[in-house]
C-alpha cells in the first residue's frame, strides 16, 4: 500500500500540535521516570533513615552488591530470584502454557463445535478474570485447613497436602500455567484455522494419523505463530506479580520472583537505590526479549514481501 | 492552546476551592483499627467518644470541625508502608497512629517533624506535659524532641491457659518457670498429655514483623544476659546468647514440635497463634499487654468469655536464674504506640487540638472504659485490672526498650529473617547467625557492630 502524500487532513503544524499533549504526557510519565530510575540506581537513596534526605552518589555499588558472588545464590538475594524466575518462565510459560495451549488448540480442531465452545469459554474465563480474584480463589482452593482441594482429598481418604508451604514453587508454576494457557490456545487456534482444510482432507485420504497431520502439516505451517507466542508469554511471565497473592514470595523467599524481589527491596524495605538497580536490570532483560521479538517480526515481514 | 490550558487550570483551581467552605475544617485520623476487627476498642473509642467530644468542644470555641476515622484493616507492616508513602508525598491523614520504634527512621528520612514545629507554640503550653513522665515522653521522641504522643506503654509475659496446665498435672496458679529448662519441661509435659496441642509459642519469622522481634527474639535474648545492642549501642552480631536463643527456637519448633511451626511461616500467622490460644491448642503464648487486654478481651475477635477464669500469666524466665539482662531472674521489654501529626497537614492547629484532646485526662479516662491499659498520664488511673496491677509491680521495674536508632527497624527485619531460617528448619543456628552478621554489617557498618565469639 502506498500512501498519498498530497492529501492530508491537517497541516504538519496542526498535526504536531495535536501530538504535543500526548508527547508531553509520554515525556513526563514515561521518559522522565525512566531516566530518573537509572539515575537513582547510582545512589543509595532510601525512603527512611539518613540517606532519604541526603543520598550519596555511589556509582555502580548497587550493581556490584546485586552481583556479589558471596551472596548471589543465597535465598532472598538477587541471583536466587533471577534463577528462580528463569525456572518459572521455562516451566510455566514455555512448557506449561505453550505446550498445553498447543495441545488444547490441536484437540479442538477435531471435536464437535458445541463442545469446542464450552472448552473455549472455560479456558478463556481463566484468562479474563481479574488477577486478584484469581489469586484469592487459588489461595482458598489450596489452603491446608479449609481449602477445597484438601477437602476433596480428605473426602477420598487421601492425605491432605500443605501445598502453599511444602511445594510453593510448583503451586505458582501450575497456577501460572492454568492462568495463561488460554492465550496460547487462542493464538494457535486461529493459526490452525488459517490452514486450508484441503491439506488435512488430502492427508485423511492418504490415511495419516492425527499425530502425523500435526507433525507434518499443522506444526510447520504455524511455526511463525509459535515463535511469536513463545516470546510474548516469556515476557509476560518474566514480569508477572500475581503469585505474590498466593505466597507473598515466601515461605522464606522460596517463590520470590524477580518482580516480587524488586517490590520488596523498593517498597517494603524502602531501599530505592538498590530497588532502582534491580529495575534497570529487569528493563535490560525485557529490552532483549523485545529486540528478539521485533527482529523476528521484521524477518517475517521481509519473508512475506519476497 | 496555552490559553485554553490556562483556562482549564483556573477552572479546576476555582472548582477545588469552592468545595471547601471558608471556615469548616476537615480532619482525618488513621489507625490500624476496625470496628468489629483488629483494635476494635480503639476504633470505637475514637468514633463514639473522641470525635463527638472534640467536635462539640470546637463548636463551643466557634469552630466548625468534622473529623473522620480511616479504619486501616491491614497488617502493621502494611500500615507503616502506607504512612511512609503518604508522608513522603505530602498526603495522608492529619493524625496517624504510629509505633514509637519507627520514629527515628522516619525523622531521619524527613517524614516527621517535631510537634511544636508542625503546630507551633500551642504545643509547648499544653497542660498535659506536666502529667507525662520523661520516660513516657521518650516513647515517641527522638533527639530530645517529641514527635507524637504515646497512648500507653506495655510489657510482655507468658500467657497461660489454665486447663491445659491442669491436664498435665501442673498447678496453673503456682506456675512460674525459673529457667528455660523448666519452661520447656512444662511444655513437654503438656505435649505428652495432649499430643495434638502446640503447648509453647514464641514468635519468629518474617511475616509477624515486629511482633517476632519484640514478643519472640527480645524475650529470649534478654534471658541470656545480652540484648540486641551492647552497652555502647553497638549491634551484637555474633555471640553465645544469639546461638542459645536460636537453639531455643530450634528446640521448640524443629526438634520437638512444641510450637505451631506453620503459624510462624504463614502470612496470617499471628492470628493463627491467637486462634490456637483461644481454642485451647496453645497453653503458653509469649505476648504483650495488648494480647490480654484487647485481643483476648471478652467479645473481641479472639476473645474468651471467661478470660479471667481461664487465663493466667507468668514472667518470662532468664535462661538460668540470675543469668538474664542486668543479672535479672525474669525479663521483659516495652514499647509504645500512639499518634503523630502529619507534617503536611493543612490544618496543623486543629490537628494538634485533636491530638491533645485525645490525650486529655477526660479522653484517656474514657478510653479505659473501652480498653484497659497503662496510660501515660499520671492523672489517668490504671484500671481495676488484676493483670495490669500485678505486672505493674512484677514486670515494669524489669523492663527495657529497643534502641532509639534509625537503623533499628532494618536490623529488626534481619532478626526476623534469622529466626525464620531456623524455625523453618532450613539453616542451623550457626549458619543463621553468620547470615545475620553479614546483613547487619551491611546495614550499619562493621564499626557499629560487635562480635562476642
Amino acid at each position: 500500500m502506498t500512501k498519498k502524500r498530497n492529501f492530508s487532513l491537517l497541516s504538519h503544524r496542526a498535526g504536531a500540535a495535536f501530538l504535543a499533549p500526548a508527547a508531553a504526557l509520554v515525556g513526563v510519565f514515561v521518559l522522565l521516570p525512566f531516566f530518573w530510575v537509572i539515575f537513582v540506581s547510582f545512589t543509595n537513596r532510601t525512603l527512611l533513615g539518613k540517606t532519604a534526605l541526603s543520598p550519596d552518589f555511589v556509582g555502580l555499588q548497587n550493581y556490584f552488591q546485586l552481583f556479589d558472588p558471596a551472596t548471589f545464590f543465597t535465598r532472598g538475594q538477587f541471583g536466587f530470584s533471577l534463577i528462580l524466575t528463569t525456572q518459572f518462565v521455562l516451566l510455566s510459560a514455555l512448557v506449561g502454557q505453550a505446550l498445553l495451549g498447543l495441545l488444547l488448540a490441536w484437540l479442538m480442531q477435531t471435536i464437535p463445535p458445541a463442545l469446542k465452545r464450552i472448552v473455549e469459554t472455560a479456558v478463556i474465563a481463566a484468562w479474563i478474570l481479574p488477577e486478584v480474584v484469581i489469586g484469592f480463589a487459588w489461595f482458598a482452593f489450596l489452603d491446608y485447613d479449609n481449602g477445597t482441594l484438601n477437602m476433596i482429598l480428605r473426602g477420598l481418604g487421601l492425605p491432605a497436602g500443605d501445598f502453599l508451604l511444602q511445594q510453593p514453587f510448583w503451586v505458582i508454576v501450575i497456577f501460572n500455567t492454568w492462568r495463561g494457557a488460554a492465550f496460547s490456545m487462542m493464538l494457535f487456534n486461529s493459526a490452525f484455522a488459517s490452514i486450508p482444510p484441503s491439506y488435512f482432507q488430502a492427508a485423511d485420504v492418504a490415511g495419516a494419523s492425527s499425530w502425523q497431520k500435526f507433525r507434518d502439516i499443522g506444526l510447520p505451517l504455524i511455526r511463525g505463530h509459535v515463535v511469536t507466542d513463545l516470546i510474548l508469554i516469556t515476557m509476560w511471565t518474566f514480569n508477572v506479580f500475581t503469585p505474590f497473592i498466593l505466597t507473598n514470595g515466601g515461605p522464606s523467599y522460596r517463590t520470590e520472583l524477580l518482580s516480587i524481589y524488586n517490590y520488596r527491596i523498593a517498597f517494603r524495605e524502602f531501599d530505592f537505590g538498590k530497588g532502582a538497580a534491580v529495575g534497570v536490570i529487569i528493563m535490560l532483560i525485557n529490552l532483549i526479549f523485545a529486540l528478539i521479538y521485533l527482529s523476528f517480526g521484521r524477518k517475517k515481514a521481509k519473508a512475506v514481501e519476497e | 492552546m496555552s490559553n485554553r490550558l490556562r483556562a482549564l487550570y483556573l477552572g479546576l483551581a476555582t472548582a477545588t476551592t469552592m468545595i471547601t467552605p471558608a471556615f469548616a475544617v476537615d480532619l482525618t485520623v488513621i489507625c490500624r483499627c476496625v470496628v468489629g476487627g483488629v483494635n476494635s476498642e480503639t476504633a470505637t473509642w475514637i468514633k463514639d467518644s473522641v470525635i463527638p467530644g472534640f467536635t462539640a468542644k470546637m463548636k463551643a470555641e466557634g469552630k466548625d470541625v468534622t473529623v473522620s476515622l480511616n479504619e486501616f484493616g491491614g497488617k502493621d507492616e502494611q500500615m507503616t508502608q502506607q504512612l511512609a508513602l503518604d508522608f513522603s508525598t505530602g498526603a495522608g491523614a492529619d493524625v496517624a497512629a504510629f509505633d514509637g520504634f519507627l520514629i527515628p527512621s522516619f525523622v531521619e528520612g524527613g517524614l516527621l517533624k517535631p510537634l511544636d514545629e508542625v503546630a507551633g507554640a500551642d504545643v509547648n503550653s499544653w497542660e498535659g506535659w506536666s502529667h507525662i513522665s520523661e520516660g513516657a515522653k521518650s516513647l515517641m521522641s527522638y533527639g530530645g524532641k517529641a514527635y507524637g504522643l504515646a497512648l500507653g506503654t506495655d510489657v510482655r509475659a507468658i500467657f497461660v491457659r489454665k486447663e491445659l496446665l491442669k491436664s498435665a498435672g501442673l498447678d496453673p496458679d503456682a506456675f512460674q518457670p525459673k529457667s528455660w529448662a523448666e519452661l520447656l519441661d512444662a511444655a513437654r509435659a503438656i505435649k505428652k498429655a495432649n499430643p495434638d496441642s502446640f503447648p509453647l509459642q514464641l514468635n519468629a519469622g518474617v511475616n509477624m514483623g515486629e511482633a517476632t522481634t519484640m514478643q519472640g527474639y527480645y524475650m529470649a535474648i534478654l534471658g541470656t544476659g545480652e540484648s540486641v545492642v551492647d552497652e555502647n549501642g553497638k549491634y551484637i552480631v555474633a555471640s553465645q546468647g544469639i546461638l542459645d536463643t536460636l537453639n531455643l527456637y530450634k528446640t521448640i519448633y524443629v526438634d520437638e514440635q512444641l510450637g505451631d511451626q506453620r503459624a510462624q511461616l504463614l502470612g496470617d500467622g499471628r492470628n493463627r497463634t491467637f486462634t490456637n490460644f483461644r481454642d485451647g491448642k496453645t497453653a503458653l503464648l509469649v505476648e504483650g499487654d495488648w494480647f490480654f487486654n484487647s485481643v483476648m478481651a471478652p467479645g473481641a475477635e479472639f476473645g474468651l468469655e471467661n478470660r479471667d477464669a481461664e487465663v493466667t500469666w507468668a514472667s518470662m524466665p532468664a535462661q538460668e536464674p540470675g543469668k538474664g539482662y542486668r543479672g535479672q531472674d525474669y525479663v521483659t521489654v516495652s514499647g509504645g504506640t500512639g499518634f503523630v501529626l502529619n507534617p503536611a497537614t493543612k490544618n496543623p492547629a486543629e490537628a494538634w487540638a485533636l491530638l491533645s484532646y485525645m490525650n486529655s485526662q477526660e479522653s484517656l479516662t474514657a478510653f479505659q472504659g473501652f480498653r484497659e491499659a497503662r496510660r501515660i498520664r499520671d492523672d489517668v488511673a490504671t484500671p481495676n485490672n488484676v493483670y495490669l496491677q500485678k505486672t505493674q509491680e512484677s514486670l515494669l521495674p524489669l523492663t527495657t526498650a529497643r534502641p532509639n536508632d534509625p537503623n533499628y527497624n532494618k536490623v529488626s527485619a534481619e532478626i526476623q529473617r534469622m529466626t525464620e531460617s531456623v524455625v523453618s528448619g532450613e539453616a542451623s543456628p550457626a549458619d543463621a547467625m553468620a547470615a545475620y552478621k553479614a546483613a547487619v554489617i551491611a546495614i550499619v557498618g562493621e564499626a557499629n557492630t560487635v562480635s562476642k565469639l
